[in-house]
C-alpha cells in the first residue's frame, strides 16, 4: 500500500455519536464565523435589506391571518371558563398576556421556521449541489458572508419586527371578539389588556424574537450551506431546518420563561 | 485541430504539481499526480468517470485541500495560503464548472456583473456594462444579457460560464467537462470557443474530459487518467498512437461509435 495514502479515521465512541458531536462543535464553528464575517467590510447592507424583505415582507398575509385568528380563537375558547365565574371583564387582561408572553413569539417563529427556514434551507442547498457556492468561491466572492451572514442578519432583524406586528394583529382579533359580544370600546379594551403587562414581559419576548430569529437563520442555513447527497439533500436540507429549528424554539422558550420567571 | 499555433513558454510553468494525494474517507481518488503547465498551454486531462479528473481542478482552484504533495500556481503554493492571498488568486484562475453553475436568481449580465462589481468596487456601471457586453460578444451570447439562466440551453449556459470566467481576465482557465451532455455541433462550438479563449486573451489551460473530439481539438498536450494516476501522456498522436489495451479501449469507444 502507498505510504502517502491517508487512513480513514475510526470512530471513537461509535459513527453516530461521533457524527452528533462533531455536528454541534461544526454548528458552534459555524457562529463564531458569522460573528467574526459580520463585522468585516464590505457590510452586505443591500443584500441584508433584500434578505429582510424576502423573510419579512412576504411573510407577511401568512403571519397576518394567522395572527389574527390566533387572537380570536384564543378569545373564545377562554370566554366560557371566565364566564362560568362572571369574570369575563378579564379577557382582554388574560389575552394580552397570553399574546404578548407567549402567543406571538412562539406562533411567528414556527410559522418562519416552516416558511423562511424551508425556504432559506432549500436555497442553499440547492446552490451547493448545482456548484453555485464553489463558483462563488473561485469568482474571489466569500459565499459564506454573502449568502449566510446576510440571512442569518435577516432572519435576526426580521423576527422581532414581525412578532411585533403579530401581537399588534391577534390583539385585534381579540378586541373584535370582545367588542361583538361585550360591546367594549377599543380604548377601554387596551388599557384593560396593558393592566397587568409589564415591562420585563416586552424585554423577554423581544429577547425570544431575537433568539428564535437567529436559531431560525443558523440552523437553515447551516443545514443548506453544508447539503450533501444532489437533489435528495436539497429535500433534506429544507426538512431538517424546519425540524431542527421548531425543537430548537421550543427549547428556547422553555429555557428563557424559566429565566424571566426567576427574575418575575 | 486548431487553427494557430498557439504561443506557448516552455520556459515558464504556470501549474506545477508534484506527488499529489487525496482521499475521502477510504477511497484513494488521486495518488501520487505530477503535471505541469506551461505559459500559453493548454493541457487536457483525459480519463473515464470517476477517475479524480474534477478532483485534481478543485485542488488547484483551492476548493479542495490536498492530502500530501505540492500545488504550485503562478508561483504560489496553493494549500498554504491564507483567505485573502487565495482570494488574490483566484482572481487569476477562472473555472468554468460542468454545468455552468449559474446564479438562478440572476439574470445572465447579472452573473456576469456580479464577480466583476465584487471585486472590482470603484468601478462604474458603465465599465461594468461595457465588459459584460465585450465577454458576451466573445462567446458569441450578446443577445441574452437580460435572460434567466433557466431559459438557456446546456451549451448556452457553458458559454455563459466561461464569459463569466473571462471578465476577470484570468491567466489560468480550468474547463470541467466542457463538453459533457451537449450534441455534437454544440461541442464543436465549445471546443472552438476554448480555442478562441486561448488565443485572444492568452490564457493556459487544464480540460478535465472523457471526450477525445475536444482532447484532440483542444490539448496541445494531453494526460490520461487511470485509478488517480496518469499512465501516458503527450501529444494526441504520440498518446494514441499504441498497443495499450486502456488506450486504445477509449480510442475505440470514441472514434467508432
Amino acid at each position: 500500500m502507498d505510504s502517502n495514502i491517508e487512513q480513514p479515521e475510526k470512530p471513537v465512541i461509535s459513527k453516530g455519536i461521533d457524527g452528533f458531536f462533531k455536528d454541534i462543535y461544526n454548528t458552534f464553528q459555524f457562529i463564531i464565523r458569522i460573528f467574526a464575517e459580520a463585522f468585516k467590510r464590505p457590510i452586505e447592507i443591500r443584500e441584508v435589506i433584500r434578505q429582510c424583505f424576502q423573510v419579512g415582507y412576504k411573510s407577511l398575509a401568512l403571519i397576518t391571518m394567522t395572527g389574527f385568528i390566533t387572537g380570536l380563537v384564543f378569545t373564545k375558547q377562554s370566554r366560557p371558563s371566565l364566564s362560568e365565574f362572571g369574570a369575563t371583564s378579564w379577557l382582554p387582561s388574560l389575552i394580552s398576556i397570553a399574546v404578548i408572553r407567549a402567543l406571538a413569539p412562539l406562533v411567528t417563529a414556527l410559522i418562519c421556521a416552516g416558511k423562511v427556514g424551508s425556504g432559506i434551507g432549500a436555497e442553499l442547498a440547492s446552490m451547493r449541489v448545482t456548484e453555485q457556492i464553489d463558483a462563488m468561491e473561485v469568482s474571489a466572492i466569500n459565499p459564506f458572508k454573502f449568502l449566510v451572514v446576510t440571512r442569518v442578519m435577516a432572519t435576526t432583524i426580521s423576527i422581532p419586527i414581525l412578532v411585533a406586528y403579530t401581537g399588534l394583529v391577534g390583539m385585534l382579533g381579540s378586541f373584535l371578539d370582545i367588542h361583538l359580544n361585550e360591546q367594549t370600546s377599543f380604548i377601554s379594551f387596551f388599557q384593560e389588556a396593558f393592566k397587568n403587562i409589564y415591562f420585563l414581559d416586552f424585554i423577554t419576548t423581544g429577547v425570544k424574537a431575537v433568539v428564535f430569529g437567529f436559531t431560525i437563520g443558523v440552523v437553515s442555513c447551516y443545514q443548506g450551506y453544508h447539503a450533501t447527497q444532489g437533489t435528495q439533500g436539497v429535500g433534506k436540507a429544507a426538512n431538517t431546518s424546519v425540524v431542527i429549528s421548531m425543537f430548537l424554539i421550543f427549547l428556547e422558550e422553555v429555557f428563557i420563561v424559566q429565566i424571566a420567571n426567576s427574575i418575575r | 485541430m486548431k487553427s494557430f499555433t498557439p504561443e506557448i513558454n516552455m520556459n515558464e510553468k504556470v501549474i506545477d504539481i508534484h506527488d499529489l494525494y487525496k482521499s475521502f474517507g477510504s477511497n484513494h481518488v488521486l495518488r501520487g499526480i505530477d503535471i505541469n503547465v506551461h505559459k500559453g498551454e493548454n493541457v487536457v486531462v483525459l480519463g473515464r468517470s470517476g477517475t479524480g479528473k474534477s478532483v485534481l481542478i478543485k485542488i488547484i482552484a483551492g476548493l479542495l485541500a490536498p492530502d500530501s504533495g505540492s500545488v504550485n500556481v503562478l508561483g504560489q503554493e496553493v494549500d498554504k495560503l491564507d483567505n485573502v492571498a487565495l482570494r488574490e488568486l483566484r482572481l487569476k484562475v477562472g473555472f468554468c464548472f460542468q454545468n455552468g453553475a449559474l446564479y438562478d436568481s440572476m439574470t445572465v449580465g447579472e452573473n456576469l456583473a456580479f464577480p466583476l462589481k465584487r471585486n472590482t468596487p470603484h468601478i462604474t456601471h458603465a465599465q461594468v456594462k461595457r465588459m459584460v457586453t465585450v465577454v458576451l460578444e466573445a462567446v458569441g451570447l450578446a443577445k441574452t444579457v437580460d435572460q434567466m439562466p433557466s431559459e438557456l440551453s446546456g451549451g448556452q449556459r457553458k458559454r455563459i460560464g466561461i464569459a463569466r470566467t473571462l471578465i476577470l481576465r484570468p491567466d489560468i482557465m480550468l474547463y470541467d467537462e466542457p463538453t459533457a451532455g451537449l450534441d455534437p455541433i454544440t461541442c464543436t462550438e465549445i471546443n472552438n470557443l476554448i480555442n478562441e479563449v486561448q488565443r485572444r486573451f492568452h490564457t493556459s489551460s487544464i480540460i478535465i474530459t472523457h471526450d477525445l473530439t475536444c482532447a484532440k481539438d483542444t490539448g496541445d498536450k494531453i494526460v490520461v487518467m487511470k485509478e488517480g494516476k496518469f499512465v501516458k501522456r503527450g501529444t494526441f498522436d504520440e498518446v494514441f498512437n499504441t498497443q495499450d489495451d486502456l488506450i486504445k479501449e477509449f480510442y475505440d469507444y470514441n472514434f467508432i461509435q
